[in-house]
């Protein structure tokens, strides 16, 4: 569980990135970090793994207060994937860029093998395991970069911007590992600009502006909600742009989702049938 | 007339053991504004390097068949030569900023074709009123997010007002609504200005609407190349991992479903929300 308390957050130099955050996550939940750029977004998930401690305000992570513990002691059980993989990467060979980690963290040469082959094959990258990562593309490099923090299977995953550079299935993919990783109970915590991965998840949307939290709520909900989303610079999913348009002939408003969609058109021209 | 034209184009980066981009022929035509999209690692940076010769002059490898750029073989022409006709929008602007100012950024390529500085001072400032960063001018590239840093790849190359910009997933860190400014002013240039537009994107429910040719690879080929309403309509674009726009797919859906809306495949909620109103109505 991560509970913020009032977190306020300055940098060196005096910009006060979080103004007075308070928000509990819950462990298990799917949650999208959505906002306008320089909101905060990256700022406030950078305190879940102790990368950031707050200038004033608690964070607590499984009820430990991140000023009162390591980074390393933090990471085991948050794994953090940069929005930038290149902030990320460094080793010569993908394959040694996923065992870095496992090997920090003390796990077994078997253990380590298997992982690595786990995580390649999850990711669509077993063909590259002995290339460096700075001859892959921009997409696959991010995935590297997903590899190497599943490998280690923590127990929270904060992913900034995962689906930059991916194309649509590898995002169908990355939506279906994040639905299993709930199944297993674990914690997902995305920061995105992607209306439409969003969309298509349905998860709690946290949404930013300024430094602060300005909505909280169910997917549906916050991304057909025309108000609340320009304040924080996001467009509406296009399936919720079309409905918006329809409500005037007495459709509803809250549909992100293509095959409700369907749905609900077939229905409506039914009824006008008769 | 073509701007741009590939004959068997195919390319092996230094140390590869296959070709990134494997007999690729297309043909961009002047004033048009053309998506490239497909899976990831499919080829399209790789395609874009050698529109303005960063290969094969800056990666090596090896380069087979043939390319014309603004009337120039990019394999005798050095990428200098063809920076004042071919502008290139980076993935990840880092690898393009370097300037100790923003502004200094922009008006770099400016003072290298040795523009008058009131001149100059006027086509930096139009590029930083575009792209909304005038007030970060004074500012470094190197501190500002990666959003801006975006816009300030984005700002300096309009600034050279070259006759082809190639733009390279050029928003994917900006926040949706200044994604599709960014997009408008692109457009808008495109048509006023009649600069050929090549804009590699994955986020076609974003982009689609703008493009009046559409280019899928995958695997380092070409697969489909003609128009977005044609190409997004078949079954077989969705196969190779390219997301069709959602309003083009429930469109695709509705008709398979019987709802007659029209022989002209919408690209946008805008189109569709349209062809929605007028069933609606006419029921």
């Amino acid at each position: 569980m991560i509970e913020v308390e009032n977190v306020h957050f300055r940098y060196p130099n005096g910009v006060e990135a979080l103004k007075g955050v308070s928000l509990v996550i819950k462990n298990g939940e799917f949650v999208a970090i959505m906002g306008q750029n320089g909101a905060g977004k990256t700022t406030l998930v950078k305190h879940f793994n102790g990368l950031l401690k707050p200038s004033e305000g608690v964070v607590r992570v499984n009820g430990v207060e991140t000023t009162k513990t390591s980074v390393a002691a933090l990471s085991r059980n948050a794994g953090f994937v940069f929005q930038n993989p290149d902030h990320q990467l460094f080793s010569e060979t993908v394959e040694e860029e996923i065992s870095f980690a496992l090997k920090n963290f003390g796990f077994e040469a078997e253990t380590i093998e298997k992982r690595i082959t786990w995580a390649l094959n999850l990711l669509g990258l077993a063909q590259y395991r002995k290339t460096s990562p700075f001859l892959l593309s921009g997409g696959e490099r991010k995935r590297v970069a997903l590899a190497s923090v599943l490998a280690w299977n923590p127990e929270t995953l904060i992913l900034d911007e995962p689906t930059i550079g991916q194309d649509y299935q590898q995002k169908e993919k990355l939506r279906q590992f994040i639905v299993q990783m709930q199944t297993q109970g674990k914690t997902v915590v995305i920061v995105t600009h992607d209306v439409e991965f969003v969309a298509e998840c349905n998860p709690r949307v946290l949404l930013m502006k300024e430094g602060a939290v300005v909505a909280d709520g169910e997917g549906r909900e916050i991304l057909t909600d025309p108000e609340v989303l320009v304040q924080s610079s996001i467009v509406l999913p296009q399936i919720a742009q079309i409905f918006l348009k329809l409500a005037p002939l007495g459709l509803p408003k809250n549909v992100i989702d293509v095959y409700e969609a369907k749905e609900i058109v077939l229905k409506a021209l039914e009824k006008r049938r008769k | 007339m073509a701007v741009i034209e590939t004959k068997n184009l195919t390319y092996t980066y230094p140390g590869g053991t296959k070709p990134s981009i494997n007999s690729v022929s297309i043909k961009v035509e002047k004033g048009e504004f053309v998506l490239i999209t497909g899976p990831s690692g499919c080829g399209k940076t790789t395609l874009c390097r050698c529109f303005n010769g960063l290969i094969p002059h800056f990666y090596q490898g090896e380069l087979k068949g043939e390319i014309t750029v603004a009337d120039m073989d990019t394999a005798t022409h050095e990428t200098h030569a063809m920076a004042k006709s071919v502008g290139l929008v980076f993935q990840n602007p880092e690898n393009q900023l370097f300037a100790l100012s923003i502004e200094k950024d922009v008006a770099f390529g400016l003072e290298n074709l040795g523009m008058p500085r009131e001149e100059m001072r006027e086509r930096v400032d139009w590029a930083l009123k575009l792209t909304d960063i005038y007030d970060l001018r004074e500012r470094s590239p190197h501190e500002v997010s990666g959003g801006q840093q975006q816009r300030v790849a984005i700002a300096a190359v309009l600034a050279m007002q070259p006759e082809i910009i190639v733009l390279d997933e050029p928003t994917s860190f900006l926040d949706p609504l200044s994604a599709e400014k960014i997009f408008e002013v692109i457009h808008e240039l495109n048509k006023k200005l009649g600069i050929t537009v090549v804009l590699v994107e994955h986020r076609l429910d974003l982009t689609a609407k703008y493009a009046d040719h559409i280019i899928i690879m995958d695997e380092g080929k070409v697969c489909f190349d003609g128009n977005p309403r044609e190409i997004l309509s078949t079954e077989e674009t969705r196969l190779i991992g390219v997301g069709i726009p959602k309003a083009t797919l429930l469109y695709h859906i509705l008709q398979k479903e019987g709802v007659k809306l029209g022989d002209v495949t919408p690209l946008s909620s805008e189109e569709l929300a349209k062809l929605l109103q007028e069933a609606f109505e006419t029921k």
